[in-house]
């Protein structure tokens, strides 16, 4: 009984059902290996935004953005510089860096990662 | 099979998306929260999926309901290539029909074939020359670094396994000048 209980929570678990982050939009990153050490709120980057305007080899071929999530040392310094994210947060694109909340926008704590993806909706793992 | 149906039949998979302040990820009390897009806002218009972002990207980006932009700097070449490529051909599943095209209009041939920013090459140029394996899908790695993170899930299998393997008849008259 019990085993047949754990069996099917592990299922339920397998498919999103009782994930944490269940309803993170799908593939949705959260960049947090250095933001609240800095004192800033994790960034959350929603790639269903990008990708409605830009096509994957903008960042991915362009700009430089390895594929997997946490693969990237993406830091505040090099945006400022251009890079990165700051090729068109700038102001001239996309808003600007002086608009920190609207990146810096995650729950505190959060661990960085892809999320909606393997973790919670798929038989698989990332 | 019942737990797919589940999956399947989850009203919050069935069309509908959080709100910012709801998803899990953003802060509630932050700025970010009332000033930011809500995926339903944008995602609602586009073809619908029942899986992923619940949007058919590819069918978007081919009716012209999105039209996002091929590069930024003017000198990138933007390259496509329309050509299937078929695989699997010996196992049990429907055979997979890869489309180059779907796959080039979002991507560099490079993302794939080259190793870029130090990213180990993921396919071989040469068919048959990937050792292409579910399991390693599975794990993230091939087709899965995209697919079931960004692009369609692994819960999808027929949108990959699409071409019915002819009863009794042998894969080679799927492709008639592919010879022995």
């Amino acid at each position: 009984m019990l085993r047949r209980l754990l069996t099917v929570l592990c299922c339920l678990f397998a498919f999103g059902l009782l994930s944490p982050v269940a309803h993170a939009e799908y593939a949705d990153v959260v960049l947090n290996h250095q933001a609240e050490k800095n004192g800033m709120r994790p960034v959350i980057f929603p790639h269903w935004f990008h990708r409605i305007r830009f096509r994957c080899k903008v960042c991915h071929y362009e700009l430089g953005f390895k594929m997997r999530a946490g693969a990237n040392l993406v830091q505040m310094e090099d945006i400022i510089n251009g890079k990165f994210c700051g090729v068109c947060h700038n102001n001239d694109i996309a808003w600007g860096v002086e608009n920190c909340d609207l990146c810096h926008s995650g729950k505190p704590g959060l661990p960085p990662g892809i999320f909606g993806g393997h973790e919670t909706s798929g038989p698989g793992r990332w | 099979m019942a737990l797919i149906a589940l999956s399947a039949g989850n009203p919050a998979l069935a069309g509908t998306w959080q709100p910012i302040a709801k998803d899990g990820l953003h802060d509630p009390k932050g700025p970010g929260a009332s000033l930011l897009q809500h995926p339903g806002e944008a995602l609602s218009r586009l073809t619908p999926d029942t899986a992923g972002n619940q949007v058919r990207w590819v069918q978007a980006l081919d009716k012209g309901e999105i039209n996002p932009r091929t590069n930024l700097l003017p000198d990138t070449k933007v390259r496509t290539l329309d050509l299937d490529v078929l695989l699997d051909l010996k196992g049990s599943m429907p055979i997979v029909r890869f489309p180059h095209k779907a796959h080039t209009e979002w991507l560099d041939c490079d993302n794939c074939h080259g190793e870029l920013f130090g990213q180990p090459r993921i396919f071989e140029e040469r068919t048959g020359g990937s050792n292409i394996s579910m399991l390693r899908i599975l794990e993230g790695e091939q087709c899965g670094q995209c697919h079931g993170a960004v692009s369609f899930p692994l819960t999808e299998c027929m949108r990959c396994h699409s071409i019915p393997r002819p009863a009794g008849g042998s894969f080679q008259s799927l492709m008639p000048n592919l010879g022995n």
